[in-house]
């Protein structure tokens, strides 16, 4: 284990048996669990037979004579759960459709490394999620549970928000590419030409592709174009835990105007962020493990994709790179599968991820990468709400990785959710918050004057 | 009280300066709802949900999806037309204010009602929905619900009729059949 992780949770257990609550730790020290090694633990023997654990279902029993007979099974976020009183406290937090006021905002609650600033860019886009920014630098910003994509432009020093698209399905992902703005929801994927032109009156998006499975758990998705100019994206597995079909738990990638599609990963449990290694030209991703297995297990991962077409990253066998799941683990070794270049902390949650490659942030940061870690539910105290940055070693694994964006939860709830990073031209950072509906700026060097490039 | 009646109380009230003007100027906009989903909280039209002691959160998306089209309602998508995202929040907390509907007077078929109990129970509605069915956050409360609503909501989940914030009915009504829903609406509707 490297020093960050095991720093962190000797404080931790420090706090804890002081009986203080974990939020008057350290800033740090509430960040738990990062750990760019590769995963060495001793996989956690299954405490019970398969399919005999709590939550499972009967597969061999007969049909029940009525239907009044039947479990139902539990929805997706709840497979696996045990039936105890602190479990039915744990549950998504989810944010209510209504964006916070910019003076509400939690931006003065934020810590960073000295010599960052963090300022807010634009407020009242309600479920804020992925970013991408236009060749003219308009911003565009997704949103998952409404149904909308807007976006932001600078009219001479303010910025003017527009509903540029809606009655989408989950529209969660975005990409851009020879300014055609390209938008994947959960069952199809659909392009707006030439879209900065257009913002007054976008037309409808034009779908390319809809050979996609419809199921609203996990089916949102990343989006990104490829150095092979190449649309990759993600389908999710449609459940906390269970055996996926041949068409979900993987990475395609398309034309771009939506044929032959191929899947280029599997294993995959659900990925809401992507990018490409500036030099190596290899794909990138987060990847959120399964829920309820414990509190401390297993970690999300940090993933790159070296082997198109023939990487499998372990779902549903293996968890987090080192566990070999309780139920579906049996007959296998998590050494079969990819291994991730991190762990990035259970529950914890990343999702967007963006290397740097822009000139104004210090040396140290070129072609790192910067994840958001939206935070986690299903854990009593929670660890995530932050961003931490990956530095990497000249072969694309991991050398450490940092805090760099620290304070979304305070006394264990949060007062924000970080969702996706993008730059904008002049190198600085966005951070999207889809809790509060706000876009974020963070910058390097002396703070600016109001009023003054913004 | 008639929501007319209870409008013109606030509007004295507002008049004799008892009542600042926010309050005066919400309680304008909660008569319309009351009108339909009953002036003491519990709704007497068919198919109209009963809104009293609702949970906000869950009042604050439902009038959202309204206003944004999300949900589909003729009159709910015209009433919300306009309001602002204060006066949505506004609106939850006011009839999450208000009582809780009561239970019919007929308690009905007590061995129908101990089949349905444990059928509940068996697909863990009261895990979310709380053991007293009165509901937590975002999710909804059920207690003393009107058994057509929640029979014509759990049919809407299931067909897709109804759009989900988060799709957690949608997965799991998706194993259950109508003959359960009609079992679990009769329970719901008749909690004492």
């Amino acid at each position: 284990m490297n020093s960050i992780r095991s720093r962190s949770r000797s404080l931790l257990f420090a706090a804890v048996a002081a009986g203080t609550v974990v939020a008057a730790a350290p800033t740090w020290a509430q960040q738990p669990a990062v750990n760019p090694s590769s995963p060495t633990q001793p996989p956690v023997p299954p405490s019970a037979q398969p399919g005999a654990g709590p939550g499972s279902q009967p597969l061999t029993s007969p049909a029940p004579a009525s239907s009044a007979q039947a479990p139902a099974a539990p929805p997706s976020w709840m497979q696996g759960a045990p039936s105890t009183a602190a479990v039915a406290k744990l549950a998504p937090v989810p944010a209510l459709p209504i964006a916070t006021a910019v003076d509400k905002l939690p931006t003065a609650k934020l810590k960073l490394p000295e010599g960052f600033n963090i300022e807010v860019y634009a407020a009242g886009l309600t479920n804020a999620r992925s970013l991408r920014v236009g060749d003219n630098g308009t911003v565009f910003v997704s949103t998952r549970v409404l149904d909308r994509i807007y976006a932001i432009s600078d009219k001479d020093g303010k910025k003017e928000v527009k509903t540029i698209a809606t009655g989408l399905n989950s529209p969660n992902g975005l990409a851009l590419h020879n300014g055609t703005l390209y938008i994947a929801e959960i069952n199809k994927i659909s392009k707006i030409d030439n879209i900065e032109a257009q913002l007054d009156n976008p037309p409808k998006p034009t779908v390319i592709y809809d050979d996609l499975p419809s199921d609203a758990p996990h089916g949102w998705k990343f989006l990104t174009v490829g150095p092979d100019n190449k649309l990759y994206f993600n389908i999710g597995a449609p459940c906390n835990i269970c055996m996926p079909s041949d068409r979900h738990a993987q990475i395609r990638r398309i034309n771009l105007d939506g044929s032959g599609a191929e899947v280029v990963a599997r294993g995959t449990r659900q990925i809401v962020g992507m990018d490409w290694h500036p030099t190596m030209k290899v794909l990138y991703f987060t990847e959120n493990q399964r829920d309820w297995l414990s509190e401390d297990q297993p970690n999300d991962k940090l993933n790159r994709l070296l082997d198109p077409g023939k990487d499998h990253f372990g779902f549903p066998y293996c968890a987090g790179g080192d566990i070999p799941d309780p139920q579906f683990g049996w007959g296998h070794s998590c050494d079969e599968f990819t291994k991730p270049v991190a762990q990035l902390g259970p529950h914890s949650a990343p999702l967007g991820m963006r290397f740097y490659t822009g000139n104004m942030f210090p040396a140290p940061y070129q072609n790192a990468i910067f994840i958001a870690r939206h935070g986690s539910w299903n854990k009593t105290h929670k660890i995530g709400g932050d961003i931490v940055v990956a530095k990497l070693n000249a072969d694309g694994t991991v050398q450490s990785i940092e805090p760099f964006i620290t304070g979304f939860i305070v006394d264990n709830n949060y007062v924000g959710r970080p969702a996706d990073i993008e730059w904008l031209k002049d190198g600085s950072m966005l951070l999207s918050d889809d809790y509060n509906g706000a876009v974020y700026r963070i910058t390097y060097g002396p703070p600016r004057q109001a009023g003054m490039g913004r | 009280m008639t929501p007319t009646g209870k409008a013109a109380r606030f509007v004295a009230a507002y008049l004799a300066g008892t009542l600042p003007a926010f309050a005066a100027d919400l309680d304008e906009k909660l008569a319309p709802c009351l009108s339909c989903h009953g002036a003491q909280g519990q709704s007497e039209l068919e198919n109209v949900p009963s809104l009293g002691a609702q949970t906000a959160p869950y009042t604050v998306i439902q009038l959202f999806m309204f206003r944004e089209k999300m949900r589909v309602s003729d009159p709910m998508n015209e009433m919300t037309k306009g309001l602002a995202d204060a006066d949505l929040q506004a609106l939850a907390d006011a009839l999450a204010a208000m009582p809780p509907p009561k239970p019919p007077e007929d308690a009905g078929d007590p061995a129908r009602l101990e089949r349905a109990r444990a059928l509940i129970e068996q697909n863990h509605c009261n895990t979310c929905h709380g053991p007293d069915f009165s509901g937590q956050q975002t999710v909804p409360r059920l207690a003393d619900q009107r058994e057509d609503y929640l029979l014509k909501t759990l049919r809407e989940y299931k067909s897709g009729a109804r759009h989900a914030y988060e799709p957690i009915m949608l997965e799991v009504l998706q194993p259950l059949d109508d003959a359960q829903f009609v079992e679990f609406a009769y329970y719901l509707a008749h909690l004492r």
